[in-house]
């Protein structure tokens, strides 16, 4: 019984997801669902652990929309994966690294996930940050932490030629972080 | 009649579209491409506004952003009023409001104007010299009445309901200005594939070249090729062209600050846009073309209505389609003005010319405008105007051989329109900390070295030859793009060239004229010359004295005159005197644009736990804690703070309470070397800490004083769970973080936040174990098992938690820590487990009673950065065996270690009734000579309804060894007697913690 309370009950700071329609600036701003998300930080990490790409270029996200690993910093990565595999995925992962010094952490609950999408997306995520989001500043593939007005935020730009965003930031911040991102679509301006 | 002014046809307001607007609630009519400042002259309203101290009838001046005059308060609906608008640059469209501002009962009749009658008294610098004694009267008397007399407008009273945008943009070559210069940089920047924003504030883009109906341009009409060139530019995917924005701020690395007015021009409610929006662009390269003004002539009475800048009667001519005046005299010096009279004189004006220059100096000029049928005056001073609210003739004089003025003679007229040679808009170069340049030949101040990646082109760098302006942005615009392809643009011949004069000869006593040099503060010629004679010698000392250059215009069209003026009576040349620096914004910019979304929730973030709206429905009221809002107490109805925390403190002591302790900084310390790294940054010892048992940890900055505490729980003996202070947790992260990544590299360690990963739930009291036996699977809670300072893993409601035994009230306490979306769940279930026991939710205030019962500091309360933790009593944690640890060796510097240091300690005032205020002094003896010996300050000090009595604790030199001793302790009304005590009051041995 009480088991099966913990399985339902994550409370999402943002709710669940709604489907939704576009903005009229044609920005979809829709808070990701409940997701697992694991840090890990080591110093020489070889080529891959658990088939996650580690030897890629720091600032780029490798994977599929189910299960990504982004490149933050030389020792650090941002995973996410779907809430059920986080315990083997972290399992394996640990596995992968033994013998190497390293923390895996597990931040499921501290990161939520708000996706981004349409056109004018990025110009909406040029309200609070200050990054160059054009094509070559900021391609597909690309992933950072960078700012969002006061807010701190990871960035990551999902593979695929339409722009797609996903911005990650801490529990607390959601609520500001989503609310500046719907302001900032009306600050696009369409219709001006 | 309506629009008498208006001509028949030309311009480029769009006729087939009448807009009608109200000015000071009369009706004018326009039409749609009109300013107000247009429209009014289109009906013949010259008088707009009454003038800043001497409340002169004052008309427009200008056609631009240069207006210091005409200054209107423009009404867009409730909470939409601003004051201090141009009425050259507010767009005219249906419905709008304006009113003129600094008049008294109305514009026509203004009882304020008795100051110019007083004129000789309001000279330069008269509040100084007035308003100086008595000094009781600057706060009382002189500041309100000053202010209530002085000022521009009225400040809006409602809320701004419009919202602001802010945007970052990136490109390879910013160009602002968007008139010829500005155009050709744009073309030669963009054909490179490069990005490109082109700024211009105007509403259309084409600057100088939208007036201008006789040059070509590559063998084409001037308008023709504005027209081409905006289809091309807009029909690039690499060009942004922003019409109405205004680049205000030039910051570092090519950070260049621009505000477009997105709704200003548009009717309200007809866009559902940002009214502004602030961009904030990083450009590779700059290209600066925004032009010049132009400069008046200073003469007596040259700030009569109708007499405007003669550039500008040639764009209300040729731009929209309205004669200034019948009769317009053109006074000048130079030969741009030649061109308006021409213009003028095709419009249908009856046009005569003034020019200060000797015949031979004038050029073709002259024979030109002859041959057109207009009078022309070479060799000819202005002594004077005609007219009140309308000027009606001007006084001129020719200047003879000597130098001396010959006999005046009146020109009846209706419009003046006046040159004195022009200025080059040179701001954005001087924020850029460019350095400027005097240029003789052209009598201005133009860009010099560059300090930053930009280059200007046109007359933004003195150049006004339209050829030569278009080549000079389209080599400054490839040049920018780094493109070595350079056209030749052919165009009609600009008659260019002036004779500096700063103010006009005169045959009247220069101590009567009241010749002005800045319209804005009306600020005379005899004003400027006062100032020096007094010693202000400096341009910045003589602008803070006259106000010349002030406020919204910022001396556009007066600081070359002013700054002549200066040199001419200190003799010295220009750059002797040098010019005043361009503060941004140079033209004015509202609060919205740059205050941009951060309003109301958007203002800052607000951080809230899992269970923030539980307590919020629970009746919880909140105060703020860092970015936190965290629940203070708990009232029931009837309750106030003192009630309900008596209650709260009751119940944990004799029941159990429950507390959101969420926000407390959490770090996952994780690696080999995990617990060498506690040992270095802590000052107790982590080493032999078994998994599974938690330590208060202490750590010091580098000064040996305290920087935060917490209770750390070894995981496993290479991960530590780490707490932090809530209002500490960034800065606690940061500090290890800078010491692991620059002092040592070497340790295989690593730091994560999990401040949120973990919610956190208090349950303390005596029933704390009974309420949460039945919840918790996988964990012996008994005392044995599970002591206190232990931490184990399991799951409470099927979560997986981290359990910690610890207590921050002396109670037996548990620390429920769960991940943050299973938080509110699992409170909600231990609060109907704990129904029985009478479990009470309980806010900060009473965790800080509780602690402050038993003793248990506070960083930030009972420490303020100069405490170590021997003057908190807590020595006793430093490892002694350790080598070293941050802070370590500051623990013996001689001040630290010397005696008399203040030591925290209990006082217990003789009255229990009497609460202390916090940050009271301690002296002892009350009645010694003042000033007193102060021997330390109250830090906490609360009603103890467990003590029913009031408790303190205190920092006070020596204070251990005056254990029994009363002291005195300032209270609003004198001084209250306290003893000394040791700083725990309730459950001294400890005893209840062990349950």
């Amino acid at each position: 019984m009480l088991e099966v309370r913990y399985r339902t009950a994550r409370a999402l700071p943002l709710g669940r997801p709604e489907t939704t329609a576009p903005d009229r600036s044609g920005i979809l701003i829709r808070p990701a669902d409940a997701e697992a998300r694991l840090t890990l930080r080591v110093r020489d990490p070889g080529r891959s652990a658990a088939d996650l790409l580690l030897d890629r270029p720091i600032n780029t996200v490798a994977g599929d929309e189910g299960r990504w690993i982004a490149r933050l910093g030389p020792d650090e990565w941002l995973i996410g994966t779907a809430e059920y595999e986080a315990d083997a995925l972290a399992a394996t992962i640990a596995a992968d690294l033994a013998g190497k010094a390293h923390a895996l952490v597990d931040i499921s609950h501290r990161n939520v996930g708000i996706d981004l999408s349409g056109a004018h997306a990025a110009i909406a995520l040029n309200a609070g940050c200050p990054l160059d989001l054009g094509e070559a500043g900021f391609p597909e593939g690309s992933a950072t932490r960078t700012l969002l007005g006061k807010a701190e935020i990871v960035l990551i730009r999902r593979p695929g030629p339409s722009p797609r965003y996903r911005v990650e930031c801490w529990r607390s911040f959601a609520t500001y972080v989503h609310g500046f991102l719907q302001e900032a679509a009306f600050g696009v301006g369409h219709g001006e | 009649m309506a629009q008498q002014f208006r001509l028949s046809r030309g311009g480029r307001i769009d006729r087939s579209r009448p807009i009608a607007f109200a000015f000071n609630g009369r009706t004018v009519q326009g039409f749609q491409g009109d300013t107000v400042a247009s429209a009014l002259l289109a009906n013949g309203i010259h008088l707009a506004g009454r003038s800043f101290k001497y409340h002169r009838p004052r008309g427009i001046l200008s056609h631009g952003p240069d207006e210091p005059s005409a200054l209107l308060s423009v009404d867009r609906g409730p909470g939409r009023i601003d004051p201090n608008n141009r009425a050259s640059v507010v767009e005219a469209y249906e419905g709008l409001k304006t009113r003129s501002q600094n008049h008294w009962p109305s514009l026509a009749f203004d009882v304020g104007a008795v100051n110019d009658l007083l004129s000789p008294v309001f000279v330069a610098g008269f509040y100084y010299k007035t308003f100086m004694w008595p000094r009781t009267f600057w706060d009382r008397v002189y500041e309100p009445v000053i202010r209530a007399a002085a000022g521009l407008g009225k400040a809006p009273e409602e809320p701004d309901p419009d919202r602001y945008a802010n945007r970052h943009a990136h490109c390879d070559v910013l160009v602002v200005g968007a008139g010829p210069a500005g155009l050709a940089a744009a073309l030669a920047a963009a054909k490179t594939g490069k990005r490109v924003i082109l700024a211009d504030e105007g509403a259309e883009p084409g600057g100088s070249l939208l007036h201008d109906l006789t040059s070509e341009i590559d063998g084409r009409p001037a308008a023709e090729w504005l027209r081409a060139t905006l289809a091309e530019l807009d029909g690039r995917e690499n060009v942004i062209l922003l019409p109405r924005t205004t680049a205000f701020g030039y910051c570092n690395h090519n950070h260049v600050a621009l505000t477009e007015r997105v709704t200003d021009h548009l009717p309200t409610g007809a866009s559902q846009a940002p009214r502004e929006r602030l961009w904030q662009v990083r450009a590779g390269e700059v290209v600066l073309a925004g032009g010049s003004h132009e400069r008046p002539l200073v003469f007596a009475d040259n700030d009569r209505p109708g007499i405007l800048l003669a550039e500008s009667v040639r764009v209300f001519v040729n731009r929209y389609g309205v004669l200034p005046g019948r009769r317009i005299v053109f006074a000048t010096s130079g030969a741009s003005a030649y061109t308006a009279a021409l213009d003028a004189k095709a419009a249908g004006a009856e046009v005569t010319l003034v020019d200060l220059r000797l015949e031979p100096d004038c050029g073709s000029g002259p024979a030109r405008l002859r041959a057109a049928g207009i009078p022309v005056l070479t060799g000819h001073t202005v002594v004077g105007s005609k007219g009140r609210k309308r000027v009606t003739g001007l006084l001129v004089a020719p200047i003879g051989s000597d130098g001396r003025c010959g006999g005046r003679r009146l020109l009846p007229c209706d419009c003046v329109g006046m040159s004195g040679g022009w200025t080059p808009a040179v701001h954005l170069f001087s924020q850029s900390r460019g350095k400027l340049v005097y240029d003789a030949e052209r009598d201005a101040f133009v860009p010099g070295s560059s300090a930053q990646a930009e280059r200007s082109a046109g007359a933004a760098k003195g150049t006004y030859d339209l050829a030569a302006c278009l080549n000079e942005g389209d080599a400054a615009g490839a040049e920018a793009a780094g493109s070595l392809e350079r056209r030749a643009f052919t165009a009609t011949s600009t008659p260019t060239g002036f004779q500096p004069v700063r103010i006009m000869p005169t045959d009247a006593n220069p101590a009567k004229v009241r010749a002005f040099v800045d319209f804005q503060n009306d600020v005379t010629a005899k004003d400027i010359k006062l100032a020096v004679r007094e010693g202000f010698q400096s341009i910045e000392h003589v602008k803070r004295y006259t106000t010349t250059g002030m406020a919204t215009d910022q001396g556009k069209t007066s600081n070359m005159n002013a700054l002549g003026i200066v040199a001419g009576q200190l003799d010295k040349t220009l750059p002797g005197v040098g010019t005043t620096t361009f503060r941004p914004p140079y033209t004015p910019v509202t609060f919205g644009t740059l205050v941009g979304p951060a309003r109301h929730a958007l203002f800052d973030p607000i951080r809230t736990t899992p269970i923030h709206d539980w307590a919020e429905s629970h009746g919880a009221l909140f105060e703020n804690v860092a970015l936190w809002r965290r629940a203070w107490y708990f009232p029931k109805p009837g309750e106030d703070l003192h009630a309900a925390v008596a209650r709260e403190c009751k119940a944990v002591r004799e029941g159990v309470g429950i507390f959101d302790a969420s926000t407390l900084g959490k770090i996952e310390i994780v690696g080999p070397d995990a617990a060498e790294f506690m040992n270095r940054v802590y000052i107790n010892p982590w080493a032999k800490l078994e998994p599974g048992r938690c330590r208060y940890g202490l750590m010091l900055k580098e000064d040996g004083y305290i920087l935060d505490d917490g209770v750390v729980a070894r995981v496993s003996p290479e991960c530590f769970h780490v707490t932090t202070t809530t209002g500490g947790a960034a800065r606690v992260l940061a500090h290890m973080e800078d010491y692991l990544q620059t002092e040592w590299p070497d340790l295989q360690v690593f730091l994560t936040s999990t401040t949120e990963q973990w919610a956190v739930i208090a349950l303390q009291g005596p029933k704390a174990r009974a309420v949460i036996e039945p919840l918790v699977d996988g964990i012996d809670l008994s005392p044995e098992a599970f002591p206190h300072m232990a931490m184990r893993s399991g799951t409470i409601c099927g979560v997986p938690t981290r359990l910690f035994r610890v207590s921050f009230t002396g109670e037996l306490g548990f620390e429920i820590n769960v991940p943050s979306d299973n938080a509110l769940a699992v409170w909600e279930t231990v609060m109907e487990a704990g129904r029985p026991y009478g479990i009470t939710p309980y806010g900060t205030e009473t965790m800080h009673v509780l602690r402050a019962e038993k003793g248990y500091i506070i960083v930030g309360q009972e420490t303020d950065g100069t405490v170590t933790p021997d003057d908190v009593g807590l020595a006793s944690m430093i490892a002694k065996a350790k080598k070293d640890f941050v802070g370590k060796r500051s623990l013996a510097r001689p001040d630290v270690v010397a005696a008399g240091r203040k030591q925290l300690v209990g006082l217990v005032t003789d009255d229990p009734k009497l609460v202390l205020d916090e940050g009271a002094q301690v002296v002892a003896d009350p009645d010694q000579p003042i000033p007193m010996r102060m021997l330390g300050h109250v830090t906490s000090s609360y009603w103890s309804a467990n003590c029913n009595r009031s408790i303190a604790l205190a920092l006070v030199a020596n204070g251990r060894e005056l254990v029994g001793r009363t002291l005195h302790v300032t209270t609003p009304d004198g001084f209250a007697a306290a003893r000394v005590a040791e700083p725990v009051f309730f459950d001294p041995k400890g005893e209840r913690i062990n349950a």
